[in-house]
């Protein structure tokens, strides 16, 4: 049997001491993808702290944020009634995500921490630099379809595969993390890395951080907002490519603009440019297609995900259409 | 003759028999036994496709807790009859199934290198992970386009030109060649796995030396029970095997597997019974699969829509072991009226595990070229692909140059294209909108023989006036026992609360495995002729009896009904089933009826199911997404003897028909020749959302030079024809012909 110890704490300093203290210890939340890496050997923690007693489950406003606790079900999220009215942009990624069920297993802070969906990784027989550093990537010259086309290195060339995390990035989160050092605020965007020489570090949690809650600030991104995911099957698969798009609307023409993509990267990948680009600009679908082409600068694709290129772009256009209404 | 199939019982949408047990989670499925002292094994496999292994450590895992055994091919016990499967007199061998630690070869990726049996499925599993191969590694060959030079004729046909597998011209060869109006397509379709919901598993316990049980998830419970007594030299009849219920096999369960195998090795190593399940990742490299295969199809035809020439070509994978063939070809030969057919199979043995039978096996696939061709002709003849099927239906088989036993394709094809709002459809690609999305319309013909072999049940008629009826058949979910009591009760005129049809257990009268859409007319027609048989002895004792009002009763002047016999004529002269027994002081009237096809008959007639699916799908122009929103598969399969579980047949077959087209193929990285997509994340199976709603027809008009209740299969005409009726749609909503499934977006931005 694969032994490991259990330990259910009831204060987040108990928990976070006991992973601080011990490398092999890792948080467990709603186990839909810790559980699934240990049974293929690809995690093999030696201590499970299960953070599920914690009071981290409550969806609130404070201090002009809507503050989401990192227990928050995905599944309870998407339905709160706080963040539909607030922030619908991110009610529609996570419906996006997953299966009924699991939404109603997985949590915000699991589905942050996420790692990702890439066969070489999942498969202790392929060589992976992010499971086993230095046995070279098996994606780079192997199957790449689902991978990335923006800041992968040679080293590791994988996407962070959240719904979520796309729909976060876009509304400028904040992640509330609390470690063995105190407290912190990392912003959303700099919160998942770039593969780089070290894809085997995954974001830039310490070792011991618990993500407590994500802020997500109100802003005037409640009606006009899209999130499209272009899947291999219409639920329950990830994301070839995903946008959400929100815009701020005067009449016809565009305050300002969110505009992230999902399936693409190593992280969430905000497109800053392109939404420089749609501020003060008329929402027409002209406009969009030169947003998108400002957005593709600089990818580059693999053998089997050369599709991307068009099809980014493609889901680019069509999520701002459907964000801003235009035909 | 009408009324006797339209009435009572025959066709009601009854629920299944079983249908309670099943949700309740009652229904035991094999791995669901507890027996005592029982161990757990798990298998371990090769990381690499080709090879030998150098050295195997065993050690960590022998010494981890809990461990009873380490098997492999330096020490597993000998399967006896293992040598008899050779055989030495035939000039060629064809292969033979997987033999489980005979040596140290290697034949694909994940072949079972050893077995490792524990007290507990943890500690087996953990100490499965120990267990270390180093191998002697050799080249590889598992890319099929890379390998297509060395595809071959089948043995089988190389030894008898006149196999069906072998190369067939009616008319002249290729003559779409020389045509003017002609078009030459290449289709493929990647390797696609059953992935039933039950993984395969068994618990094999030896109960006595010579003696073996087995709790097997089968198809095939005389198969397995005969493989089994040959592999370990015992007699047949000391071979158990159990199958009562089956989540799912879709053909997977048509073979005997190493995984059985070295359960059943395990059990008497350790002289435990042994539990053995598949996890979903071994589900694609243990149980079997849907062959990869590349098509070729020509055709001509004359400007007003006769087809002149088919030509259509195929090459199947099959692994480098086993000769693994199907009938890809055989819808090319005899569905529509073309004077010129040529067709030519050819297999291409890779460093793989062997194809099984997979729903529709064969046929689906070689639909796919032959109705997406079919509507690539009708495309350039300007004619709508409905007209141009029925400009060249035919009314014999022209192959055989028989008359059908029965044919009511036109009606099924009329019944869809009404249902699915056919006259929407636009020649020209692309014309019909729903806001941005193209919608299209697509459809594509099935056909699958309707087979029926022999097989026995055994009848009990119980003083209480209740009937259990028996044979070792299986029911892989289509409702078979459902579909017997039915049967049963229409034809001994009981009602159907009062029938009870055992089946999945090899101690009970043998049938053959549930495969080919034949169970039902297969078990059907001995049910049939065991209710006969015991009205025949029902009817000799009441005509027999002292009381006179059932003097000069036969069969044919009395009324058999809700348990009840009376005279036609007086039908006041009555006498319960029980009562009858009672009179006769008898506790039960037992009769064991086999029933086999007139083989005569199949000299005389060609005998097939059909089955014609319609799609309406809508695909985005920008992301290429795609909705199936509407599909009508209607069938010609003779009696529905259940409406309900044949529409649920029908629309698993189309659901598995939206699969092959849109979303199912397993990938390999050919570098290590090992499967990249093998979880249910990876591999997409449908899921609701890309099912839409799904109308199924029945013509239900009765086939009895078939079978005396009238029926033919459902099963393998579900999905036949599917892929092509979705991909057909695609193209008619975008003008994209998309020859290589599965259609996923990126192929139609
Ligand atoms: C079949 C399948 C399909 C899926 N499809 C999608 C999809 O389409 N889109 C999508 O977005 N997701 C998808 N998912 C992923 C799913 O969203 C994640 O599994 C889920 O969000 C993880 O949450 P969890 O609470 O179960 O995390 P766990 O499995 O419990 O933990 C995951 C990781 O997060 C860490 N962790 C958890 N909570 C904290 C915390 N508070 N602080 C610090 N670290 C923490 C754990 O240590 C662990 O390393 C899919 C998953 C499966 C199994
Ligand atoms: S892409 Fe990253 S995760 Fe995938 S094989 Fe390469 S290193 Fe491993």
């Amino acid at each position: 049997m694969i032994q490991f110890q259990y330990v259910k704490p009831s204060k987040s300093k108990a928990a976070i001491d006991t992973v601080a203290k011990d490398q092999s210890a890792v948080f467990i939340a709603g186990g839909t993808n810790l559980v699934d890496l240990m049974k293929r050997g690809v995690m093999n923690p030696e201590k499970l702290v299960d953070i599920n007693k914690l009071p981290l489950r409550k969806i609130e406003r404070e201090n002009g944020n809507v503050r989401i606790g990192a227990l928050a079900l995905n599944g309870a999220v998407a339905e709160d009634k706080l963040v539909l009215e607030k922030h619908p942009l991110l009610a529609q990624a996570l419906n996006a995500g997953a299966s009924a069920q699991l939404r109603n297993m997985a949590t915000v802070g699991g589905n942050m921490m996420q790692r990702v969906r890439c066969p070489y990784f999942y498969d202790t027989a392929m060589p992976c630099n992010k499971r086993e550093p230095g046995t070279g990537c098996g994606a780079l010259e192997g199957y790449n379809r689902m991978h990335a086309i923006f800041g992968h290195s040679d080293k590791c060339i994988a996407v962070n595969p959240s719904d979520m995390n796309v729909a976060l990035v876009a509304l400028d989160a904040v992640v509330l993390v609390s470690g063995p050092k105190g407290d912190r605020k990392i912003p959303f965007a700099e919160f998942h890395r770039l593969p780089g020489d070290t894809p085997q570090i995954h974001t830039n949690l310490q070792q011991g951080e618990l993500i407590m809650a994500v802020d997500v600030p109100e802003n005037p991104y409640t009606k006009n907002v899209n999130y499209l995911k272009v899947r291999d099957r219409n639920s329950y698969a990830f994301a070839l490519v995903s946008v959400a798009a929100a815009l701020d609307l005067d009449g016809s023409t565009i305050k300002s603009a969110r505009l992230a993509m999902g399936g693409v990267a190593h992280k969430p990948w905000r497109l800053n440019e392109a939404e420089q680009f749609l501020a003060g600009k008329p929402a027409t679908e002209a406009t969009f297609l030169q947003a998108a082409q400002i957005a593709m600068r600089g990818a580059k694709a693999f053998e089997h995900n050369k599709f991307k290129l068009t099809l980014g772009p493609n889901t680019i256009v069509q999520a701002l259409k459907n964000a801003s209404g235009v035909a | 003759m009408k009324d006797y199939f339209f009435q009572d019982t025959i066709g009601k949408p009854m629920d299944r028999v079983d249908g309670r047990l099943k949700v309740t989670g009652a229904a035991k499925y094999s791995a669901e036994y507890e027996l005592p002292n029982m161990a757990h094994a798990v298998l371990v496999g090769s990381t690499i496709a080709k090879g030998s292994i150098k050295s195997l450590d065993t050690k960590r895992a022998e010494n981890a807790p809990g461990v009873l055994a380490v098997l492999h091919y330096q020490n597993a016990p000998k399967v006896p009859g293992y040598a008899q499967a050779a055989h030495p007199t035939e000039p060629k061998p064809v292969g033979q199934p997987l033999q489980l630690f005979i040596d140290n070869q290697i034949n694909f990726n994940d072949h079972p290198i050893a077995v490792v049996v524990a007290d507990t499925l943890e500690r087996a599993m953990y100490a499965a992970k120990l267990v270390k191969a180093q191998y002697n590694e050799e080249k590889h060959a598992t890319d099929f386009n890379k390998n297509t030079a060395k595809a071959f004729l089948p043995t089988a046909a190389k030894r008898n030109p006149k196999h069906p597998l072998g190369d067939y011209v009616r008319g002249k060869e290729d003559a779409y060649k020389t045509e003017p109006l002609k078009i030459e397509s290449e289709y493929v379709i990647p390797t696609e796995f059953h992935n039933p919901m039950e993984l395969q598993s068994i618990i094999a316990h030896w109960e006595a030396a010579d003696k073996l049980t087995v709790y097997d998830k089968t198809q095939a419970v005389m198969g397995t029970q005969n493989a089994f007594a040959k592999d370990w030299k015992i007699p047949v009849e000391n071979v158990k095997v159990i199958a009562t219920f089956v989540g799912g096999a879709f053909g997977n369960g048509l073979h005997t597997w190493p995984h059985e195998t070295a359960a059943i090795m395990a059990a008497k190593k350790v002289n435990r019974p042994v539990k053995l399940m598949l996890t979903r990742e071994q589900m694609f490299t243990m149980v079997g699969y849907r062959p990869h295969a590349w098509q070729k199809v020509g055709m001509s035809a004359t400007k007003d829509g006769k087809i002149t020439a088919i030509t259509h070509e195929a090459i199947g994978q099959t692994s480098s072991y086993e000769e693994f063939t199907e009938s890809t070809l055989q819808q090319t030969r005899m569905m529509y009226t073309s004077p010129n057919v040529t067709t030519r199979y050819r297999i291409l043995p890779l460093d793989v595990s062997t194809p099984i039978w997979m729903r529709g096996p064969g046929e689906a696939t070689g639909a796919f070229a032959l109705e997406s061709a079919l509507d690539e002709m009708a495309f350039v003849l300007g004619m709508d692909p409905l007209e141009f099927r029925l400009i060249n239906h035919t009314d014999k088989d022209p192959e055989k140059n028989l008359p059908w036993s029965t044919k009511y394709l036109k009606e099924a094809m009329q019944m869809g294209a009404e249902r699915i709002g056919w006259s929407k459809r636009q020649l020209k690609p692309g014309m019909v909108k729903n806001g941005e999305w193209l919608v299209g319309y697509g459809m594509g013909v099935g056909t699958f023989g309707a087979n029926r072999g022999r097989a026995k049940v055994k009848a009990t008629l119980h003083k209480d006036g209740t009937l259990v009826m028996q044979s070792a058949t299986t029911d892989i979910g289509p409702g078979t026992g459902t579909a017997m009591v039915q049967i049963a009760a229409q034809n001994l005129g009981l009602p159907p609360e009062k029938i009870v049809f055992e089946l999945g257990s090899s101690l009970y009268p043998p049938s053959p495995s549930q495969g080919g859409s034949a169970t039902v007319a297969t078990v059907g027609s001995a049910v049939h002729a065991a209710c006969q048989a015991l009205k025949q002895r029902l009817t000799s004792m009441v005509a027999g009896n002292a009381d006179t009002s059932f003097k000069g009763a036969t069969v044919e002047n009395l009324t058999f009904k809700d348990g009840y016999v009376s005279m036609t004529a007086s039908p006041s002269a009555r006498l319960s089933f029980a009562d009858i027994l009672k009179q006769q002081n008898l506790p039960e009237l037992e009769v064991t009826e086999e029933s086999t096809p007139d083989a005569s008959l199949r000299q005389k007639y060609s005998m097939y199911s059909y089955s014609v699916h319609f799609a309406e799908v809508q695909v985005h122009p920008l992301t290429g997404q795609i909705k199936v929103t509407n599909m009508v598969s209607c069938a010609d399969a003779g009696t529905i003897i259940n409406a309900k579980t044949a529409g649920n047949q029908m629309i698993g077959g189309a659901v598995g028909g939206i699969g092959m087209a849109l979303t199912e193929g397993a990938v390999m990285d050919h570098r290590f020749g090992r499967y990249v997509t093998k979880d249910l994340a990876e591999y997409h199976v449908p899921v609701h959302a890309d099912a839409p709603n799904i109308s199924s027809l029945f013509v239900n008009k009765p086939d009895l030079i078939n079978n005396p209740n009238g029926t033919k299969g459902i099963g393998e005409i579900a999905i036949i024809g599917v892929a092509p009726a979705i991909a057909n749609a695609v193209f008619n909503a975008t003008g994209k012909r998309i020859r290589e499934l599965p259609i996923t977006p990126d192929k139609l931005i």
